[in-house]
């Protein structure tokens, strides 16, 4: 275990993060919880994963995403079943609810913290039970909140706006999901990390469905962006491209020959 | 342009750095200075552009100036919105404007965006990112509508919808999901005012009023204090009173404006 002695170049602590996935939204609505998340690993400025399920059941009544380090995401669920198996165990009639969960995680993530050793996630937690529908949010540092409508990294600065704009007590699914969707479309223009293939969970009284990954319809047809020198033609807009992509060339002609010299390492 | 060249400005003095870089080490904190924590935007719509400012100029944690003016003048048919810091901002827009008016002397002809482009990203590049001045530029001109950013290294994009400043993501959030082509006159001004009040509320070094700016082919509207969603609403109808207990011995009013009537009896007013 680590000592107070122990040195930074052995720690065994998570310094950054290498896997990660980007944000998750959730709102309430009439029946329930909706959360959305898309299905990207990135491993650093790559998408190195295409199909990581960041959605995932918790029990009889919760909801998690998981935006951050995946690996940390992975020992977190593994927690989260050691804790709803000991539950089961007791065997009471009772069972852990969403509010209960994210207390359980609250805690986790903020001890964790204050050992310097922090779990890189931020989590939402979203669930029905007894007709009360709850939904929260807990960070890497523990700080943790329950609201209507909440999300995670990029999220917070493309998706609240609009969130609280339009969010409504009273949202049917059709509308609810229409709503993730806007957010999330927002989210593929404009976050380098997202990828165009997501997953929307919806968690009700009844049970929990995650939908099958489907892809957003994009637009890029507007007419700045096919013709952009429309006022000046062969102005310094195309140059600028042009050099950009004749000094790339260059760069990777080298990087070949030199390869092909020295031998691929 | 040509007298720049012919004049060898002193401009930009590069040598203070190293010390000021030293002096910080050694534990001086250096002056703040005046940040226009923004949102900016642009946008086209059939006719022409429309720009759009919150007001709120940011010194650190504190706000400087609760209704200041981020929509700059450079020439009757062309407005610049500016982010970054305000000195940076206004000098530049100034600075480009004076050239734009010596060349529509020289050429005759109404100013044309791409010019006041060219001149803004050589500025900024020379300079390479030291005038922190992030821009949204917008006018039309005889080629149409143009809508451009510039960023302060000097590079720039041509868009059809804009937003820069630190409240940029909030108001790309409503563009983005609410943006179409051919929008009419009143549809482009809520959109803008929507997206500035999401950066407004959404964003903390945004706030107070929106100003709005509709620039279309020979006419331009610039509507300062378009909408005031943050009006101080806590105030006193009976206004301030002195405390009943003093005493009004002398009241005399004296006025610091004196009218004069100026009488011409001949010739040239400026003569004499």
């Amino acid at each position: 275990m680590d000592t107070l002695l122990s040195s930074e170049g052995d720690s065994q602590r998570t310094q950054y993060p290498y896997v990660t996935g980007t944000s998750v939204i959730g709102i309430k609505y009439k029946d329930g919880i909706l959360m959305a998340a898309d299905m990207g690993g990135s491993y650093g400025s790559t998408i190195r994963y295409k199909s990581v399920e960041r959605l995932k059941q918790v029990g009889k009544h919760s909801l998690i995403g998981a935006s951050g380090e995946i690996s940390d995401f992975q020992e977190i669920l593994k927690y989260l079943d050691e804790l709803i198996l000991h539950d089961n165990m007791w065997d009471d009639g009772n069972s852990l609810g969403p509010k209960e969960v994210h207390n359980y995680l609250t805690r986790v993530m903020y001890n964790r913290r204050n050992k310097f050793d922090p779990l890189w996630n931020s989590l939402i937690i979203g669930g029905v039970k007894n007709g009360h529908k709850y939904l929260g949010s807990v960070s890497m540092i523990g700080v943790h909140f329950e609201d209507d409508h909440v999300a995670t990294g990029f999220g917070n600065h493309l998706a609240r706006p609009i969130l609280r704009e339009e969010w409504r007590e009273d949202l049917t699914f059709e509308e609810g999901v229409k709503l993730l969707e806007k957010c999330m479309r927002n989210l593929l223009y404009r976050d380098r990390s997202a990828v165009n293939k997501l997953q929307i969970a919806k968690i009700t009284e009844e049970g929990l469905t995650v939908s099958q990954p489907y892809s957003l319809k994009t637009f890029w047809n507007f007419a700045a962006f096919q013709n952009p020198t429309v006022g000046a033609e062969g102005s310094w807009i195309l140059c600028l491209m042009m050099f950009c992509c004749t000094k790339t060339c260059a760069f990777v002609d080298a990087s070949f020959s030199f390869i092909a010299r020295h031998g691929s390492a | 342009m040509s007298t720049e060249a012919m004049d060898v400005p002193k401009g930009f003095s590069f040598d203070l750095c190293r010390r000021n870089e030293m002096l910080t080490k050694k534990g001086l904190k250096s002056p703040g200075y005046l940040k226009t924590g923004t949102t900016i935007v642009g946008l086209i719509f059939e006719n022409g552009v429309i720009l759009g400012a919150d007001t709120r100029a940011t010194e650190g944690p504190i706000v400087a100036d609760k209704n200041c003016e981020k929509i700059h003048y450079m020439a009757p048919n062309i407005y610049c919105c500016g982010a970054g810091t305000a000195a940076d901002t206004e000098a530049v827009t100034d600075n480009i404007s004076s050239q734009l008016k010596l060349h529509r002397y020289h050429t005759g002809r109404e100013s044309r965006v791409v010019t006041a482009l060219t001149l803004l990203k050589s500025h900024l590049f020379r300079y390479q990112g030291h005038v922190s001045a992030a821009l949204v530029l917008g006018g039309v001109d005889v080629t149409g509508p143009h809508l451009h950013t510039i960023y302060p290294h000097g590079s720039t994009d041509t868009l059809p919808y804009a937003t820069m400043g630190s409240g940029s993501l909030a108001a790309m959030a409503i563009f983005e999901s609410e943006y179409r082509e051919g929008l009419t006159r009143d549809e482009g001004v809520n959109l803008v005012t929507k997206a500035i009040c999401s950066g407004i509320f959404n964003d903390l070094g945004s706030g107070s009023n929106v100003d709005v700016c509709v620039i279309t082919k020979g006419k331009k509207e610039y509507l300062r204090n378009h909408l005031t969603p943050n009006p101080r609403t806590y105030i006193s109808s009976k206004g301030y009173t002195f405390s009943k207990k003093t005493e009004v011995l002398l009241t005399k009013i004296t006025p610091l404006k004196e009218l004069v009537n100026v009488v011409q009896v001949g010739g040239d007013a400026m003569e004499e």
